[in-house]
């Protein structure tokens, strides 16, 4: 298992080619299972040939228990000992077609996956399903350095699957290959598939940590003042709008049943201010996207108005969470 | 989607459902429970405390020991167990230990490791009870054994929640079922090697069966038992009734107390001269966990995978510790050693100094008054008819000198007493004498197809070795009671005596229904217990696979076969259920039938339902609902397995009370 994640450590954006250049058994093993896996698009059907099959390490145990027992059996000539010693073997092949048929057939399909920022982990979501009618239980992703919790299929119905990989650079982030594996019923065999879905998960640039000049040090906002200070005085309630940053609602008021307002305060409504690439000038690419990420958080989070500039794009300034997400998303794609 | 959830509390948190727990503990002591019986009693309740113990930690969160003073637990444990069998390593030993680790481990599972370790020891615990018994009952606590201990592994690999534990359990019936076919051809076809591979540890647990030596009381001790020897299937006609000696071990040293067998028991068998036709059977012995076999007098061959001994007892190479099926002929007319050194003679004529001064005497007269041994043998014989002896399964104590107390003051004994007494009457009035032990008498069985033959047909007699004649079988204890060789001990002794119920003459329903399952026992015992090397070969040859090579073959073949059956059962698709609603919806039907309303031909379900609301004011609220859940299942396509579980139950439950109404819609007269 360890093998898998030789090609497609997390920082590469495509899988491919990598593991082309190595040497050695596991190099060699790597791209035999490439070549078995093929080209996987987003839904990927996990026909007999995609499924492995090994015992666990508790199907070893199993293995070494049944011989102890088998020697004991011939050892005192002892016919019921024979019989529970064969009963068993025959229990354990029953599993293994059972762990086998718990992973056959089944269809993952790619269901999204929310945005994460660099250094957090990404959590891609899979809709399981078949179309035989069976139940299928305690079905898990296994990777190197990232998994999830198991998830059931009833007889019928689907299943939600979470991947969690760890997502350590901004950009398009894939899955890289993992395994969907299961033990069930009995843990004494393990079944799992490769899969390497066409997925796709969207990774914010890491903000800057720490204290952090604001952008108004580098470049003044349009309507001049101070920034941050204005919202403390407050002046009065309008209706409330959407966008309106939710620290700025009347939520007491609300709970009176009274309809939704917005406080406003004096200092003047949201200020406007430009995120400006060119305005970091003298640091280095990624620094600027750290900083520029966490400017677009900071004015988010104080409820004002932003826009961003980079050097082939430019968002008007507007605020919200869909602004927020474009802007971010303008980030991690700058090219590196 | 759950995530696991983890409790870093440094107690034994673990990852298991209460409830999967306690069906861990209850598997657990089910598998253990027929140990019970051998276990001490502390112990016992030892381990019941711990399993009680766990089932508090989970359900009532009592706290786990922490490490210390379970390390001190085991410790006196083992500790209780060493003291308690003297060893740690013998079989009862080992199980009792093994017992006892296990329920200590209960509170120690803290992974999904510790859990496994759990099973499969209960999975060996099943198997060390076969060390004790193999009979019909031990078969079935193997399939529900390996069924609990299976669904308990299904509900442990579950990790996305236990909370469906019969399907769990049913799910482990199915694979029990599957692994039955391959069960049943690697038990016939896998090659088997004669045991054993290493030594066995000694029993330490007393097996009824005849001892290695011959004191007073132990034949009689024997006789209460009414447990099963051996049986046997003759190929022609059994002998008759006074006939069946079946001789086993033989004893030629006396010690003034016992009789023991000869020091030296590895010389060649002497060749008996044989007359008359021979009886040829098969014996299927009861392990009793000595060397000795026991022949119909007198064996004339060595058993298979055996030999006979000097004294012509046959003899196996390892201890009975399992059924054991052999084929024997025997000459009930015989000669054996007409002639006998004069060195040897006087072998059978050792008695130690001074023993039973009275008894001497007595043999002394014997020897003046008679003319050779036949003589003597005639008078002690009517020594003993003739001055009141009585066979009897409790005779008093004959005091200090058992001899001359038997014979002169409590004259009354058991075959044992008389058998040893006699041979030492023999030998002090000059006539070569040694004592046989083995069985006297036999049962056809009801189906008359093979005999049995009980402890309590446990018997001793005498050899007498007599110039010209060799040696011959006197039977001391049918001078004082003539029936015993013929009616057996029930109908010897008299009615307040201890025999067991089967031996006993008089017929009893109960007694003609454990003959009936004695006949199941012994097909089981015949065909599963038995089937070892030697009948594998033997059926196997039937059929030309009697040879390692073809034996391995045939089993890859039948293996492929089966495996591949068994392949198709579980991964061929079946055909999709019937729509659960539609199936709901019949039964419906079905059971307005039978309360006398039928479904119109080309009459809806809203129509019929709207009908039957009416029919049966009762139940108005049920069936329309009924109807309702249906028509949004069938036809508007409402989803979830849930809905339709709640329509099928609530036709289950409906209850239809026949009303006024029900007449007057007409199809009422076509009820029942």
């Amino acid at each position: 298992m360890r093998t898998e994640a030789r090609g497609v450590s997390g920082g590469e954006r495509a899988a491919t080619g990598a593991a082309g250049r190595l040497r050695g058994p596991r190099a060699a093993l790597d791209r035999w299972i490439r070549r078995r896996m093929g080209r996987q698009g987003r839904t990927v059907r996990l026909d007999y040939p995609r499924i492995y099959i090994l015992p666990s390490r508790a199907g070893v145990g199993f293995g070494a228990l049944v011989a102890v027992m088998g020697l004991g059996s011939v050892n005192y000539g002892n016919s019921l000992g024979f019989l529970l010693t064969f009963l068993l073997v025959g229990v354990a092949f029953a599993a293994m077609l059972h762990t086998f048929r718990n992973l056959a057939g089944l269809e993952v399909a790619g269901a999204g996956c929310d945005p994460v920022f660099a250094g957090g982990v990404a959590r891609f979501r899979a809709r399981l399903g078949d179309r035989s009618g069976r139940d299928r239980w305690a079905l898990a992703p296994a990777r190197a350095g990232g998994a999830g919790p198991p998830a059931d299929v009833p007889g019928g119905g689907s299943g939600l699957l979470t991947l969690e990989v760890p997502a350590p650079s901004r950009g398009w982030l894939r899955p890289g290959r993992f395994a969907l594996a299961t033990a069930f019923p009995t843990g004494l065999f393990r079944a799992w598939s490769w899969l390497d879905p066409d997925w796709a998960c969207l990774v914010y640039p890491r903000p800057e940590s720490g204290a952090v000049p604001g952008p108004e040090a580098f470049i003044a906002s349009e309507r001049g003042g101070r920034f941050g200070e204005g919202d403390e005085d407050f002046r009065g309630l309008r209706r409330y709008q959407a966008g309106d940053p939710p620290r700025h609602l009347a939520w007491r008021l609300l709970a009176r049943g009274q309809e939704l307002h917005t406080k406003q305060f004096a200092g003047r409504a949201p200020s406007r201010v430009w995120l400006d690439w060119a305005a970091l000038a003298g640091m280095d690419a990624e620094a600027r996207i750290a900083r520029l990420t966490r400017w677009v958080l900071d004015a988010e989070r104080a409820g004002r108005i932003y826009g961003l500039r980079l050097p082939d794009t430019e968002i008007p300034p507007d605020q919200g969470p869909g602004h927020r997400h474009r802007c971010l998303e303008a980030l991690a794609l700058l090219p590196a | 989607m759950t995530a696991p959830a983890s409790s870093g509390s440094g107690a034994v948190r673990d990852s298991l459902p209460p409830r999967t727990l306690t069906a861990l503990l209850l598997a657990l002591a089910a598998v253990a429970a027929p140990h019970a019986a051998r276990l001490p009693l502390w112990l016992t309740a030892a381990v019941l405390a711990l399993g009680l113990w766990r089932a508090a930690i989970a359900w009532r969160g009592w706290p786990a020991p922490p490490r210390w003073p379970r390390l001190l637990l085991t410790a006196a444990l083992a500790a209780g167990v060493a003291a308690a069998y003297g060893t740690l390593v013998g079989l009862d030993a080992g199980v009792a230990l093994a017992t006892a680790m296990g329920a200590l481990k209960l509170l120690e599972m803290r992974r999904r490791r510790d859990t496994l370790v759990l099973i499969y020891l209960g999975y060996f615990l099943v198997i060390t009870q076969f060390l004790y018994t193999q009979a019909i009952p031990a078969a079935l606590y193997l399939l529900a054994g390996v069924w609990a201990l299976t669904a308990l592994l299904v509900a442990v690999t579950r990790e996305t929640g236990g909370d469906r534990p019969w399907r769990h359990a049913r799910l482990a019936a199915v694979l029990v079922a599957q692994g039955l076919p391959l069960m049943i051809i690697l038990f016939v076809l896998f090659p088997r090697v004669p045991g054993p591979l290493w030594g066995l540890p000694d029993r330490t647990s007393a097996v009824t069966g005849l001892d290695d030596q011959l004191s007073p009381g132990a034949i009689s001790r024997l006789s209460r038992s009414g447990a099963v020897a051996f049986r046997v299937e003759f190929r022609g006609d059994p002998p008759p009734a006074g006939k069946r000696y079946w001789r086993g071990p033989v004893f030629t040293r006396y010690d003034g107390r016992s009789w023991n067998p000869p020091r030296h028991r590895r010389g060649p068998a002497p060749a008996p001269r044989t007359r008359g036709p021979a009886v040829a059977y098969t014996v299927m012995l009861e392990p009793h966990d000595r060397r000795w076999l026991f022949a119909l007098d007198l064996p004339a061959e060595a058993p298979p995978q055996g030999r006979l001994g000097p004294n012509l007892t046959p003899l196996a190479r390892e201890p009975v510790r399992q059924l054991r099926r052999y084929r024997m002929r025997s000459y009930p007319d015989f000669r054996l050693q007409p002639e006998l050194p004069a060195e040897r003679r006087r072998r059978y004529l050792r008695l130690p100094d001074g023993a039973h001064p009275r008894a001497r005497e007595l043999a002394a007269t014997w020897q003046r008054r008679s003319g050779d041994g036949a003589a003597v043998v005639r008078r002690g014989l009517a020594y003993l008819r003739a001055n009141g002896f009585r066979y009897t399964l409790t005779p008093p104590d004959p005091g200090r000198d058992w001899v001359d107390g038997l014979l002169f003051d409590t004259r009354a004994g058991f075959c044992g007493h008389y058998a040893g007494a006699f041979a030492f009457l023999m030998r002090a009035a000059g006539v070569p004498a040694r004592v046989v032990t083995g069985y006297l008498g036999g049962a056809m069985s009801p189906g008359g197809d093979y005999m049995i033959v009980r402890q309590s047909d446990a018997h001793a007699w005498v050899e007498v070795w007599l110039a010209g004649r060799g040696w011959v079988r006197v039977d001391p204890t049918t001078a004082v009671s003539p029936a015993r060789a013929e009616e057996g001990l029930g109908g010897s002794v008299s009615a307040g005596e201890p025999v067991p119920m089967m031996a006993r003459p008089e017929r009893s329903w109960l007694k003609t229904a454990r003959l009936r399952l004695d006949a199941l026992d012994t097909a089981w015992n015949r065909w599963v217990l038995a089937y070892g090397p030697e009948l594998q070969k033997r059926l196997l040859g039937r059929f030309g696979l009697g040879e390692w090579p073809r034996m391995v073959m045939a089993l890859a073949v039948a293996l492929a076969a089966a495996g591949g059956g068994v392949t198709a059962w579980v991964l061929v698709r079946r055909r999709p259920r019937r729509d659960a609603a539609a199936a709901a919806f019949e039964r419906l039907e079905r059971k307005l039938a039978r309360a006398g309303l039928r479904r119109a031909p080309g009459e809806g379900p809203r129509d019929f339902g709207g009908r039957a609301a009416d029919a049966f004011p009762g139940q108005r609220e049920d069936l329309l609902a009924i109807r309702d859940a249906y028509l949004r299942l069938r036809y508007e396509g409402a989803a979830g397995a849930g809905e339709a579980a709640r329509l099928r139950r609530r036709v289950a439950r409906l209850r239809l009370r026949p009303t006024p109404t029900r007449r007057q819609e007409g199809d009422g007269d076509r009820a029942g």
